[in-house]
């Protein structure tokens, strides 16, 4: 069951302000991104301004603001990727779900978000389909990665 | 008499016997340097997993299961070769213990068919670990004779890879903590500043500070709470061996924490790592719980008055963060942007107490230095860099993995000897050192021994370690425009020179990098005026910037221009890249002998650049061709050609 | 305790402990500064007070850095004078350049910095940031565009105001400034105070105006214009004009408001008498039946946001006295209206205010009567005096005149209503009469007229024993009120002012980033009511003739119609 937010909240001692980056980090682990009304109960909970944890929330890479999509792809832009044409990759995959890097599509479905470096440089280029590698992709591979996403339940 | 009571008793007590027979022969087994079933070992770091290491366990299980064989299955960490991943190591008893690489799951099979029947396969086998006790392999290598081992001196990877950095009782069997407890029993807080001191290291995480001068300054410091923070925010593109310590070793990074932290006089310590390291950070936690039970965290550690609790920060993902203040920012729940300094931490840190932070790899040199005295340390390395370094190769290298050599050892070597020289049999191009603030160094300058000042002298920095080849389809310009693609992205945004500068640095190599069709003559004036200002750009960003991120931020451009200047002109004035890996720049003609003017190519143009009839030969109208050499893909007949 | 360094080859004297910037500023050496802020720890971001010292690799920040023995300073080398020149440079490569149709133009620190540093040619060209202006406060308008992310507005609005409206929204160049999830800013916390449009250095933050609507308004035939000024006005104008800080032009101003087309010219100073006199006799009550005490005052429209928002508990605590701008406002509409003939629906009344949370109050439900609005239009200093500027008058040239009747005199307790503490000791001369019946003799009240952020002061009036708070600086109420809610109860009365100083430290008032001129503005209000002849709100002529004619007496049925308000409890963003 999921947790809700207040359960999640009272594990963190109020007005501490340590305490932020956790309580947000663990409120995205659970609903996958931060919303307005847990902003503003963290705020509450850490005595913070929500102007505040929003401008901190807004600084990390790893916080988002909108729904994650079922399949969340993260494309590897390190640098050994890169060499290995991670760019190229990037565009393939932007172009074939038809949005830009950080965006979620319009059925929910998909979600891209590029990444500095995942650490699998040894298997270049690397995406990352809701946790699983697929390594040494090339471009063709995009459209038959995905296709096998769109048809899954 | 359980593991802990025997441990706690009879090895970690102030006058234990460690010569006792029956313990060395209890330690060799938690070691498994005797075994009395087989023991396979599986790389299952996120490298391996990367590989596919989870398929190839579970073929392993079924395996074993189908044969109704009893065996131990240990997860060890990386030991290095991550393109030789998913290695599978198997112990039989009395063997010794043989090393296989790449072992996808279909291989787990036949492998394990020969090895249980005794036969060396054919295939995939990397080498033996040698051991006196142990019947060694026919006709197998000794793991420590592949040159990519024999070259290396693994000081913090000794053990990754091979033992098992789930136990903390393996840990301790081979050793562990009776460093620290030797500390806290027998040495003063100065006493091991001093000692780190005279080892001669220093930070391993890209500054080059004298760690023991570091620890003087925050041991001497009054105050009634000071701290010492773990910098593994490791987030450098192309940098992995952070990871790879604590994945592969994680008690090693703890004794060396609990050590630091004793010196200085902190009573609390922070481990900063990178959220995205999930198995890093499961694997602390683990080994943070353990040591609770057994006794090393908590209060009056061993009867000795010591205190020291140990907390685990993930970090939410900020390269800028790897920044002492910026980290320190980060843990009270602030924008991870840099602090003015001075107040140096040492004297005003996290929570305006002193603090020392250093990263992982000089963390984990410690319970060497400690062990074996500074001297054993010092004798290491060359010039002012003593010790060891780490090294995350990567890129066009033949092996990607982490080696870690003496200091002073010639780049060269590590890319030739070591990583097998470059793949597909390519030209050696450049090598990239130092991640997104170091330096990319050519040919000429392989003999360069790798250490502080050594590559300071040549505009280069030893960074945290990544080292990332390349080969001639590299374009360095395109190398140039990354890292700066990727600083401007990271930088904080507090300053002016970093934020606006790197991005104005990046867009002027983009315009180098792209040829805009119909670029007026003006624009053309823009273009050239801005490459007229990349030096001086460069030299007030490193000038005036707050923090290290800015200040090395135009190392890469000022590194790429120095050693490529030759590439760069050819994009500026030529608008051309050798390498073609600049797409715009890319230039193409139709060979008349083979078209056959079957009009694909002319349809596919999207810039409506080539031109002819139907059965004729084609033509490209340069002026309109924006590179983008969909002609070339889709010519069958090989007439489209690149100039 | 004092050593020598050395700067630009001279040897200067250094104090232990401070900055560099510290050190060179003594010596009069300057350096500029962007992100700096005095009193506050510094920042280090913008990098403007770089200096080159010797045996350092680097630039070294002036404002952090601090000064050490072994000093060797250069101050404006040519390798630091290039720096500047290029952040400078890069700072207007990411700006907007349309300084001609900027409220700053010519007022702007980012010109200055070009103009100082001789920027003559565009040497970095790139992408610009593309923002929208947020237009949704009553009072505020952000441009997000011109802001050159030094930080200053969240600096005042987080560690002196202490409302943190605003935070950095972002990383790297997509930094902006922003209230929480970059939403309007009415739906911020922010309460309007103006201290960020003070502490801007370019048009990022300005006040919302309306000159559109005022010019219709003053060459409408129809419509009768009708102008009041706050009582800080006659001390603040002058400077907009390059005259002395704290220059009292109040004849000037009135004549130069009439060269402008006003029909009407009224000074404010009168409704704050009449305020004064209203507050006294209410808090005479409330002391009576021992109800709804401490009292707090209520003429700072951004504190009463503040305790809309974060005290709702605290509002049957506030005086319901409407503000002196809405008290006149509301007089003019049905006082001076019916009685000079006009439908008060032809009258435009506007108001010029050193504050732009005036704005924000006009605009209040609770500020209209019968679809009649008290105030039209809230001009600041600022807009008033390009106002005059833009209309071709010459305040030098222009001859004192009075303001108009029926309001037309004034006690200079009114005028006290400019400074913080300003408003109690006018309160406690009119409070001694409504209780004793007597005039008071002690009128000057010393422990009211420190700059601390924080004033008491306790008498003793007829039978009773009266505590006084002044607050000033919005983030100084929080412990008052912390202390009041733990049950302290010898405060009865309590004056908050959410700017520094009062209302001449307001939003709304000229703004000169390198000089204080807030104090020579409260001494030259002090002054004049040492020479005043009249120093009693309640002794005020006009007032009087307003009672017999109009109001009858103070807390009257009419009064209490036109003159007093309501207070709701109002959910924002905190």
């Amino acid at each position: 069951m999921q947790a809700t937010l207040d359960e999640i909240i009272s594990r963190y001692k109020a007005g501490s302000r340590e305490a932020l980056l956790p309580l947000l980090q663990d409120i995205q682990i659970e609903y996958g991104y931060l919303n307005e009304e847990a902003i503003l109960k963290v705020g509450q909970h850490i005595k913070l301004p929500s102007s505040k944890v929003y401008g901190i929330a807004t600084f990390y890479d790893q916080f988002r603001f909108v729904q994650k999509g079922r399949f969340h792809i993260k494309v590897c832009r390190g640098t050994s990727c890169h060499m290995h044409g991670s760019s190229g990759i990037l565009r393939e995959v932007e172009r074939v779900l038809n949005i830009k890097e950080g965006n979620t599509t319009r059925d929910g479905r998909f979600s891209l978000e590029a990444v500095s470096c995942m650490g699998a440089c040894g298997s270049a280029p690397v995406i990352n389909v809701n946790g699983e590698f697929k390594t040494a992709i090339s471009i063709p591979d995009i459209a038959l990665i995905i296709d096998h996403y769109k048809n899954t339940i | 008499m359980d593991e802990k009571q025997f441990f706690t008793e009879k090895v970690l007590a102030a006058k234990a016997d460690l010569s006792q027979k029956e313990i060395v022969d209890y330690l060799a087994l938690i070691r498994h340097e005797t075994v009395t079933r087989p023991v396979v070992y599986i790389g299952s770091g996120t490298c391996g997993k990367v590989a596919g290491a989870d398929d190839t366990l579970a073929a392993i299980n079924r395996y074993l299961y189908e044969k109704n064989i009893q065996a131990e299955i240990v997860q060890v960490g990386c030991i290095g070769l991550c393109t030789y991943e998913p290695i599978v190591d198997i112990q039989l008893p009395g063997k010794a213990r043989i090393s296989f690489h790449n072992i996808t799951h279909e291989l787990v099979e036949p492998i394990f068919d020969d090895i249980f029947n005794s036969e060396v396969p054919d295939d995939h086998v990397l080498g033996q670990f040698e051991n006196k006790r142990h019947n060694r392999w026919e006709n197998v290598a000794n793991i420590s004779e592949l040159p990519f081992f024999k070259y290396q001196h693994r000081i913090v990877l000794a053990n990754c890879g091979i033992s098992n950095p789930d136990s903390i009782t393996d840990y301790l069997a081979r050793g562990g903590y009776q460093t620290y407890l030797k500390c806290i029993r027998n040495y003063t807080g100065e006493k091991i500043c001093e000692i780190v001191s005279q080892s001669g290291l220093r930070g391993r995480g890209g500054g080059g500070y004298h760690t023991g001068e570091k620890w003087e300054m925050a041991h001497n410091a009054v105050s009634d709470q000071k701290y010492l923070i773990c910098n593994a925010a490791e987030s450098d593109p192309g940098a992995f061996m952070d990871r790879a310590v604590i994945e592969g070793d994680p008690y090693l990074l703890l004794e060396g924490i609990a050590i630091a932290a004793y010196a200085i006089g902190a009573t609390k310590a922070y481990i900063y790592v990178m959220d995205e390291y999930s198995q890093a950070y499961f694997m602390l936690n683990q080994a943070i719980n353990q040591l609770k039970e057994y006794g090393f965290l908590g209060y009056n550690i061993f009867d000795s008055g010591t205190d020291l609790k140990i907390m685990l920060v993930r970090g939410p993902g900020a390269f800028v963060c790897g920044e002492e203040t910026a980290l320190i920012n980060s843990i009270e729940g602030k924008r991870g942007m840099p602090r003015p300094k001075p107040p140096y931490p040492a004297i005003e840190g996290l929570f305006g107490k002193p603090t020392v932070i250093n990263n992982v790899e000089t963390l984990a040199n410690i319970p060497f230095i400690l062990r074996y005295g500074p001297l054993q340390f010092n004798e290491i390395g060359f010039a002012e860099a003593r010790g060891t370094k780490v090294f995350a190769i990567s890129g066009k290298a033949m092996i990607t993995g982490l080696v870690e050599v003496p200091m002073g050892t010639k780049i060269g070597d590590i890319i030739y000897k070591i990583a097998g020289g470059i793949k597909d049999g390519k030209e050696f191009k450049a090598v990239q050192i130092g991640g997104p603030s170091g330096s990319c160094l050519p040919a000429s300058q392989l003999d360069l021994p790798v250490g502080y000042e050594s590559l300071w002298e040549k505009g280069a920095i030893i960074g945290s370690g990544g080292m990332i080849v390349m080969d001639e389809d590299t374009c360095m310009v395109d190398i140039a425009k990354f890292f700066m693609n990727f600083l401007q992205k990271e930088s904080c945004g507090k300053c002016i020179p970093c934020r606006e500068g790197t991005r104005r640095i990046h867009e002027i190599l983009e315009n180098i990098t792209r040829r805009p069709t119909g670029e007026s003559g003006y624009e053309v004036l823009e273009r050239f005026k801005g490459i007229m200002q990349l030096a001086d750009l460069s030299e007030v960003i490193r000038d005036t910037s707050l923090c290290g991120l800015g200040q090395t931020a135009p190392n890469p451009l000022l590194s790429a221009m120095k050693w490529f200047r030759e590439e760069f002109e050819e994009h500026v004035f030529d608008r051309k890249c050798r390498a073609g890996v600049c797409k715009e720049l890319r230039l193409f003609y139709i060979d008349v002998d083979h078209c056959i003017g079957c009009v694909a190519c002319l349809r596919k143009c999207p810039s409506n650049a080539i031109v002819g009839q139907p059965r004729q030969p084609h033509f490209i109208i340069e002026e309109k061709c924006i590179g983008c050499g969909i002609c070339f893909d889709v010519c069958k007949f090989v007439a489209v050609k690149l100039r | 305790m004092l050593f020598d360094i050395e700067v630009n080859g001279k040897t200067i004297k250094a104090r232990r402990g401070d900055t560099l910037l510290m050190a060179l500023e003594r010596n009069g050496i300057k350096v500029p500064t962007l992100c700096h802020m005095k009193d506050l720890l510094p920042s280090g971001a913008c990098r403007m007070c770089v200096v080159e010292v010797e045996g350092r690799q680097g630039l070294i920040p002036a404002c952090s850095h601090p000064v050490e023995e072994w000093m060797r300073v250069r101050t404006h080398s040519p390798r630091v004078v290039k720096a500047r020149k290029t952040n400078t440079e890069l700072l207007l490569s990411n700006h907007h350049d349309d300084c001609l149709y900027c409220e700053r133009n010519g007022n702007c620190e980012l010109q200055k910095f070009a103009e100082d540093l001789n920027v003559r040619e565009r040497r970095f060209y790139g992408k610009k940031n593309k923002y929208k202006t947020d237009p949704s406060s009553a009072s505020l308008l952000r441009d997000p565009a011109k802001c050159i992310l030094c930080g200053r507005c969240i600096r005042v609005c987080e560690e002196i105001q202490k409302i943190t409206a605003l935070d950095f929204i972002g990383r790297g160049n997509k930094v902006q400034v922003g209230p929480a999830f970059n939403k309007g800013m009415n739906l911020s916390s922010c309460i309007n105070c103006g201290q960020c449009v003070m502490v801007c250095p370019t048009g990022a933050l300005a006040e919302k105006q309306y000159p559109a609507k005022l010019q219709d308004a003053l060459h409408n035939p129809t419509v009768k214009t009708v102008i009041q000024c706050s009582p800080t006005l006659s001390v603040t104008l002058a400077e907009e004009f390059g005259l002395r800080p704290g220059k009292d032009i109040e004849g000037v101003m009135y004549a130069a408001l009439r060269k402008l087309g006003f029909d009407f010219v009224f000074d404010t100073s009168f409704s704050a008498d009449l305020l004064i006199t209203e507050q006294a006799t209410e808090f005479y009550n409330r002391l009576k039946s021992g109800t709804a005490l401490p009292m707090f005052s209520s003429c700072c429209p951004a504190w009463i946001k503040y305790a809309e928002q974060t005290h709702p508990n605290l509002l049957a605590n506030i005086s319901a006295c409407k503000s002196p701008q809405q008290m006149l406002g509301a007089l003019i509409s049905n006082h001076l209206a019916p009685g000079a003939g006009i439908k008060a629906d032809d009258i435009y009344s506007v108001s010029a205010m050193p504050c732009i949370a005036k704005k924000f109050e006009s605009q209040r439900e609770e500020m209209t009567h019968k679809g009649i609005t008290d105030v039209d239009l809230v001009l600041t200093t600022r807009e008033l005096a390009r106002l005059i500027r833009l209309n071709g008058i010459d305040i030098q040239q222009v001859e004192p005149e009075l303001s108009d009747q029926p309001y037309q005199s004034r006690s200079s307790a009114g005028k006290m209503l400019a400074v913080s503490g300003g408003l109690t000791e006018a309160f406690i001369r009119t409070l001694h009469f409504v209780i004793t019946g007597k005039e008071t003799s002690d009128l000057k009240i010393q422990e009211l007229r420190s700059t601390k952020g924080r004033k008491e002061y306790f008498v003793k009036i007829g039978e009773y024993k009266l505590g006084f708070a002044v607050v000033n600086g919005i983030g100084n109420i929080e412990p008052l009120v912390a202390e009041i809610k733990k049950g302290r109860t010898d405060i009865h009365y309590i004056e908050v002012m959410a700017c520094e100083g009062g209302c001449v430290g307001g939003g709304g008032q000229p703004i000169h980033p390198e000089n204080d001129n807030v104090k020579a503005r409260a001494k030259s209000i002090y002054e004049l009511d040492e020479k005043e002849s009249n120093r009693f709100a309640h002794q005020n002529a006009s007032l009087q003739d307003v009672y017999r004619a109009f109001l009858k007496q103070p807390g009257s049925d009419i009064s209490l119609t036109h003159l007093y308000t309501t207070y709701e409890e109002r959910e924002v963003m905190k």
